[in-house]
Parts: C-alpha cells; sequence; structure tokens
C-alpha cells in the first residue's frame, strides 16, 4: 500500500463542513445547549444548517447568537470540523441586522477604553452605582447584576512610556508585547508584571508601532468592517516587529492572541501566514525557552500558595494550558490545584447582555461550585473576562499566571542564572 | 516537552495503555484528535463474539484457532490469558464497574431487541445468561415522550419473540418540556443532564411505579448517570423492580462516562490528556522516533522514548482510504489487508455483508511494534483498532483487542 493520499481533497472546504458524520459529539460538550434550549446546539447550527443556508439564505436561523463562540464543539469533534467558525462565519454572512447601541459600546473597547481611562475617578464610581446599573440594565439592557472592570488612571501605555522604554535596548533578546484594551486601560499591573519577568530573563520589552483591539468584541457583535481595519493595521505592526526588527511578538490575552493566529484568516479572512507562528502568549514563550534551557527561573523560597488554575476556552481550543500549567508548577512554593475545564460562561460581551444572563451564569455553575469547594487562596487563568466572570460569581480573586510568576520571581536570582 | 511515554490517540486503548504505564510511574502524555468511538459505547466489552459466522460460548477456547494476522494470534493464548486477569481490577481502580467473565460469554440485549454475546458489561446492564430464555413475563417498555433515539417497537418486538407479553408506554415530564422543544437535540446526553437532580429523578420514578404492580421488568433507555454512575445506581435502588437499561442511539451515556472516567484516572496518574490536537509529524532519528509536531504545538517537540499509535480506525482517521490506497497518515506506516490496491474489493455492496476494509490496518512485528518499508520501527508500538487483522464488527472483538494489545504494549514498555 502506499504511503501517502496521493490526491488532495477537492471536496473538502475550508471549514471542514463535509467532514461531519452526525455523531453529535460537540453538542455533548457545548456548554449552552444544556442551559438554553433556544439553541439549536452545535451540530444543528453549524454543518446541519451550513447544508441548508448554502441552499436558501432564507435558513439563516436567529438562534445562532446564543452561540458563545466559545470552540469547545472544535475541540470535542472527531472529524476536526470548524463547528464554531461555520456558525460564526454564516453570522457574518447572513445577519443582516445592524448592531445595537449596546452592542456597539460593549464591542468598541479601544474607543470606551480611552474615554473612559481620561475620566477613571468619576466612570469607576458611577458605574459601580446601583441607580446607574439599572438604568444601562433598562435602557442599554446591559445586566445590572454585571460589576464592570475599574479603568486605570494612567493607561499602561503611558506607563511604559513614561518609567520602562528607555532602559528596554539595553538588554540582549528582545521582543514586543501587544498589551490589549485589558491591560492598556484597566489593569496595567499584569503588563508590568511582564515586564518585570521578561527584563529578569534578559529580554527587553517594545510596544508595537500601532496597536489596535484584536477585534474579539467587534466580530462577536457584527462589527466586521471595523474589525477587518483594526486586523489589517495589527497584522502589519505585527509583520514589522516580527519580519523586520525580528522581534516575536507576545501577550498576555489568550482571547486576543487566539483571535489574532485563528480568527483573522477564519472569520475576517485577513492572511496572518507571515506572523502566525511568532505571535503568542508570553507563557507559551517563557516555556519554550525553559524548555529548551535557554533560560532559567528562581523563586522566593518564602512564597507559598495554594492555587487552582481555570482553563479559558480559547486556552483550551489552542491546547496551551499546558505552558500556564508547567510554569505555575515550577514555583516550589505552588500547591496546584487542577480544575475541570469547563466554560465560566462569561463569552467576552456575551455575558454582559441582560438576555444572556442567566444563561451565562449556569454555564458556569458547575465551575464556580469547583473553585469554592477547592479551598485556595486564589484561581490563576489567562484569560480577563474569565477573571471578571469567576471574581463576580465566586469568593476567590484571579489572577494572569504571568503575574503570579512575577510575585513569585527571585529577581536578583534570576537576573545572576540568565547572565 | 519530554516524557517518558506519548500515545498518539486518547480513546479506549490509548487511555488503557496510558493508565496502565502511569500506574507503573512512568511520565505519560496522550495527545487526541477529539472525542473518542466511547461515544458509541454499546455499555458491554467485546472480547470474541463470533468466529467464521457462528456465536462463541468461551473465547478462550476459539482464540487458539484464529488465522496468523489476526491481533490475538500475534498476541498468543498465554499473554491474553496473562492480560485478563488485569483487565477487572483496571477497570476498577478507575471506578467503572461491570460483570462478567472471559471464560464464558454472556448475552447483552441490543437497541433493536437481539441477544448478542459479550464478555463485560457496565453495571448499568443486565446480564442475560441465556439467550433463548428471559427471566420474566410481563415486561413493560417505558420511554420518554419525543425522545426518538430509542426505539421502544423494536425492543418490545425482539422480547415477544422470546415469549414476554410487552406493554408500551411513553411519558412526558415538565422538566424535559424545554429540551423537548428542540426536538432534534433531545439526545440521551442531554436528557441525562436533567437526570442528575434528583428531584427530576424522583419524578420519573413516581411515573414508573405506575407500571411496576402490573410487570415483572422495567425496560428504560439508559439516559442516567452522565458523569459518574450514583445517577443510575439512585434509579436502580429505587425502581424495586427488575430495570433493564439499554442504550440508545449514539450518543451513549455510559460510554461518555467510561470515557469521563478513564481518563480523569489518568490525569490522577499525573498523566497529560492533551484533547484536539492534530499530530502533524513524526521525526525520525535512525530506526527510532524522536519527536512529534502537532498542530496545538507548533515548533515545540514532544519528544518521548517510546511512542504509541492508538489512532484508531477509520472513523477516527487512524487509517485513511483515498481512491487508490489505504494509507496510516502519521508516519506512512505499512498497511496490509486482505485485498490489494483494488479499490473495488475493500467492499461488499450488501452493507451487513463481511466487509474487508474493516480488516485493514498497520502491519507490526509480534511485540506490536510499527513497520515502515518492512523495517521495524524500534520505539513505536500500534495498539487498538489501527492494527488490521481482524473484522471487530463480525466478530465482536473491537474492545478486546484495544484492550489487550494495550495492557501486553505497556508491559512491554515497562520491562
Amino acid at each position: 500500500m502506499s504511503k501517502k493520499a496521493k490526491i488532495k481533497n477537492f471536496n473538502v472546504s475550508e471549514n471542514d463542513f463535509e467532514q461531519c458524520v452526525k455523531c453529535t459529539v460537540c453538542t455533548v460538550y457545548c456548554p449552552v445547549v444544556a442551559v438554553n434550549p433556544d439553541f439549536a446546539g452545535p451540530k444543528q447550527s453549524g454543518p446541519d444548517g451550513e447544508r441548508l443556508r448554502l441552499t436558501d439564505p432564507k435558513f439563516y436561523d436567529e438562534s445562532l447568537k446564543w452561540c458563545m463562540n466559545c470552540k469547545r464543539c472544535e475541540v470535542a469533534c472527531p472529524a476536526n470540523v470548524k463547528i464554531g467558525d461555520i456558525i460564526q462565519s454564516a453570522r457574518i454572512k447572513y445577519n443582516k441586522k445592524p448592531p445595537s447601541l449596546r452592542d456597539v459600546l460593549l464591542a468598541n473597547t479601544d474607543f470606551v477604553g480611552t474615554m473612559a481611562s481620561a475620566f477613571a475617578p468619576i466612570v469607576n464610581r458611577t458605574v459601580a452605582l446601583k441607580p446607574v446599573r439599572q438604568l444601562m440594565d433598562g435602557v442599554l439592557k446591559i445586566d445590572h447584576h454585571r460589576i464592570f472592570p475599574q479603568y486605570s488612571g494612567m493607561k499602561f501605555e503611558t506607563w511604559f512610556k513614561k518609567y520602562a522604554e528607555k532602559d528596554q535596548d539595553n538588554y540582549k533578546h528582545h521582543v514586543s508585547y501587544f498589551h490589549g484594551c485589558y491591560v492598556n486601560y484597566n489593569y496595567p499591573d499584569l503588563g508590568k508584571d511582564l515586564v518585570k519577568l521578561m527584563n529578569a530573563v534578559g529580554y527587553g520589552v517594545h510596544l508595537l508601532a500601532k496597536e489596535k483591539c484584536c477585534g474579539v468584541a467587534l466580530i462577536s457583535n457584527g462589527l466586521i468592517k471595523q474589525a477587518k481595519r483594526g486586523a489589517k493595521l495589527n497584522v502589519e505592526s505585527f509583520r514589522k516587529s516580527i519580519v523586520e526588527d525580528k522581534r516575536p511578538v507576545i501577550s498576555t490575552s489568550s482571547t486576543c492572541i487566539f483571535t489574532i493566529r485563528d480568527e483573522y484568516p477564519h472569520l475576517l479572512k485577513i492572511d496572518n501566514s507571515a506572523i502566525r507562528d511568532q505571535s503568542e502568549l508570553a507563557v507559551r514563550f517563557l516555556f519554550r525557552l525553559v524548555d529548551e534551557e535557554k533560560i532559567k527561573l528562581a523563586f522566593k523560597k518564602d512564597y507559598k500558595a495554594r492555587v487552582a488554575y481555570h482553563t479559558p476556552c480559547h486556552m483550551e481550543k489552542l491546547g496551551w494550558s499546558i505552558y500556564s500549567i508547567s510554569l505555575l508548577k515550577m514555583i516550589p512554593g505552588i500547591d496546584f490545584v487542577r480544575l475541570d475545564s469547563q466554560c465560566c460562561g462569561i463569552a467576552g460581551t456575551y455575558g454582559f447582555k441582560r438576555e444572556n444572563y442567566p444563561t451565562s451564569q449556569a454555564v458556569g455553575d458547575p465551575l464556580f461550585r469547583q473553585i469554592e469547594e477547592s479551598n485556595v487562596d486564589f484561581v490563576a487563568t489567562d484569560c480577563e473576562t474569565c477573571k471578571w466572570q469567576i471574581e463576580m460569581s465566586t469568593s476567590r480573586k484571579v489572577k494572569n499566571p504571568i503575574s503570579v510568576l512575577a510575585e513569585a520571581l527571585d529577581v536578583e536570582a534570576t537576573i545572576a542564572l540568565n547572565q | 516537552m519530554k516524557f517518558d511515554t506519548i500515545i498518539i490517540g486518547g480513546g479506549l486503548s490509548g487511555l488503557i495503555c496510558g493508565i496502565r504505564l502511569a500506574e507503573q510511574g512512568k511520565k505519560c502524555a496522550i495527545i487526541t484528535m477529539g472525542q473518542s468511538a466511547l461515544h458509541f459505547f454499546s455499555g458491554s466489552f467485546d472480547l470474541l463474539g463470533h468466529a467464521d459466522g457462528k456465536e462463541v460460548t468461551s473465547p478462550l477456547a476459539v482464540i487458539p484457532t484464529l488465522p496468523a494476522v489476526h491481533p490475538y494470534a500475534r498476541m498468543g493464548i498465554e499473554a491474553i490469558k496473562n492480560q485478563l486477569k488485569e483487565v477487572k481490577p483496571l477497570l476498577m481502580r478507575a471506578g467503572i464497574k461491570v460483570h462478567g467473565a472471559h471464560e464464558t460469554n454472556h448475552y447483552r440485549l441490543t437497541p433493536i431487541g437481539v441477544m448478542k454475546p459479550t464478555w463485560l458489561s457496565l453495571d448499568d446492564f443486565t446480564r442475560f445468561d441465556n439467550p433463548t430464555e428471559l427471566p420474566w413475563k410481563k415486561i413493560a417498555v417505558l420511554n420518554l415522550a419525543g425522545f426518538l433515539d430509542f426505539h421502544a417497537q423494536f425492543i418490545a418486538d425482539g422480547l415477544t419473540k422470546l415469549g414476554a407479553e410487552c406493554t408500551l408506554a411513553a411519558f412526558s415530564l415538565e422538566e424535559l418540556e424545554s429540551i423537548r422543544r428542540n426536538p432534534s437535540e433531545m439526545r440521551s446526553s442531554n436528557i441525562a443532564k436533567v437526570f442528575e437532580n434528583e428531584k427530576t429523578r424522583a419524578k420519573l420514578i413516581e411515573k414508573i411505579k405506575a407500571y411496576t404492580e402490573t410487570s415483572d421488568c422495567i425496560v428504560f433507555p439508559s439516559v442516567f448517570g452522565l458523569f459518574s454512575p450514583h445517577a443510575m445506581e439512585d434509579f436502580r435502588a429505587q425502581i424495586q423492580k427488575p430495570l433493564c437499561l439499554i442504550s440508545a442511539i449514539p450518543p451513549s451515556v455510559s460510554g461518555i462516562r467510561t470515557q469521563l472516567m478513564l481518563r480523569q484516572r489518568f490525569q490522577e496518574l499525573g498523566g497529560t490528556y492533551m484533547l484536539g490536537d492534530t499530530v502533524k509529524e513524526g521525526v525520525m532519528e535512525g530506526d527510532k522516533v524522536h519527536h512529534l509536531l502537532t498542530h496545538n504545538h507548533g515548533d515545540i517537540k514532544m519528544q518521548a522514548t517510546t511512542f504509541v499509535l492508538s489512532t484508531g480506525s477509520f472513523f477516527s482517521h487512524g487509517l485513511v482510504a483515498d481512491p487508490y490506497s489505504i494509507f496510516e497518515p502519521i508516519f506512512g506506516l505499512d498497511v496490509e489487508g486482505p485485498c490489494d490496491d483494488n479499490r473495488q474489493k475493500w467492499y461488499d455492496e450488501q452493507l451487513f455483508n463481511k466487509q474487508p476494509y474493516l480488516a485493514f490496518g498497520v502491519s507490526t512485528d509480534s511485540n506490536f511494534k510499527a513497520k515502515k518499508d518492512g523495517l521495524v520501527i524500534d520505539n513505536l508500538y500500534v495498539s487498538g483498532s489501527v492494527l488490521g487483522g481482524c473484522d471487530p464488527l463480525k466478530e465482536s472483538c473491537g474492545a478486546g483487542v484495544s484492550i489487550l494489545t494495550s495492557l501486553q504494549i505497556a508491559d512491554e514498555i515497562v520491562h
């Protein structure tokens, strides 16, 4: 018998939807279908529906909006069908309804972030007020249970330019950092932790020439043209860093990096082949260096914490939680608890919408219970929206693995080891 | 990333191999493309149910007569006897309770109401020792209204042929109405999630009690215990009459649970389970596999001392057929089968006849080491249904081959 396929599969589409054998395994692992019967489930909304939609677009069904785009169906599929992509592509192609004011506001993390940061103390206090939350619920249909992330008075970029930038050229190796909206507007400390960690192992950190929101919220809210504009700009900035300056790009948000690597080509049809392989999460970048014995990490002897790791859906899809887990386990003082990999329910802006709130909380419920029972000091995870959801729904604080590493790191000893 | 052993494929065979190795202190990883064929599990593990078209009563008496290409023949009867002793305790340690014995097959009632010989059945299911006689006279075959994956009439017909008087009934529950609104997704796994709730189960039991007075046995679809056997055991205890659960059309609730429990056991032993990844390439160094490259891990090498290929058959893409050949897609290993490259000979147009393509598989030496271009790859073993030489459907031997070859390989790796 011959060794390899001699012909290409001419009858296989980009999303592999012809490979679906109707086994329903995807539906078993769909977090939404279990709690919301209005969602027809990944098989019916994805490959089954696609067959119909291809014959006549009128078969497009509004219920596709219930899909959280968690991609757990794709991870489960034994035939590699890109079920989540089929559903999201159908929403892009067939949904003609313009997004509501609320959806536009939620999706524009960049614009809203810039405005809110400028007036951070006022904005933080105002959106935390109960009457304001009730008003947002009534007028904008943003669920009143939701607590908005705090805006930081000083953006990460401002901090970086003021305090960190001038030293970065002194290092032997270099990376660029895609900080994303969350680090820039809400939580610059994570960016500071990354700079501390990378500097300690001998890497200078640089900002990209230009950076736009990755666009995940624009895509899920149907603002495709705007998402494409941002994506093109990002790909060009990444290209300049990776190809011209020979600086790989790292990020601390699993969703941002997943969007840039996979959603750009699959959903926005933007070619990122020149940059994809060298655009990754900081934990993966660090893991590779440790694995290849190119760097060493030294940790504080007195650091002690019981930590549970939560696998965000996009991290599950990337298959990269092993990097975060392996790095956390390298810290001698960590008592590690592995949580089952299951969706927290927020799915970015999805859980902020009033109509999705009950689904969102029902999806996350088994995870919340597991966290409460785990008796940990805090939870570690690579996604900022998972952090908001878990902090709102449990009694535990949530930290990015990069922050945990930075807080446990013996900086002096690490610098000495990597000279 | 470095491991002692990397197993490609996370179904029954890969997990059994991984558990056996991890129990003996090996650092293992399983890389698997998606969920496995256990999602289609009947609820019973077959050892050898048929040979030459005849039903087998004592598998151990028939195994020595199998042709030399059969995985059991490659293993040898002594090795099979040794490994058979290990199976029940291993499953038990993973929390999977089974009944049955390898000395004599028992019978299970299939979803179309016929009796089939088998080896081990999960505790969910009823064991029949005699395929022509039922222990009950009056049987109530019950279903949930709107559940299309359980064919009560087929089962009642089968039971009637065996001399039973059957009553058929279906009833609805308020708690199931919401999933019933979406009939195409009213599947056993979704129903099982509803029955995780004790109060909902109690309501169901109340409904069933109307039939327990007038029947000797209740037949019901297997829709309990997706994550643990608890819901099934609780239901069984409360019915207070013989309860005969029957697998519905996949996804199989008992199979999903078996998969989860095996994976749980593997991970508790320190194993790394990487779901949703595809091995792109096996990179060789001399006559050995040095590392694997995968879709998710890109340039990060997955290194190990030994590798096990447990990728399954055509359904799981362990074997691929194109118009010209049947091939093994990761390493391009030698594939052998009962006929040549002429596609016309691979199948019989009568669906229920013996299908030659099912007997294709990767060539190995007697220790299940893979062959490529006629040469043995020293650190690559092959287990489960990617092995050829048997017809798991016609012989009812799929689970036995998956489990026993894996255990044999694990022992080979450890010693």
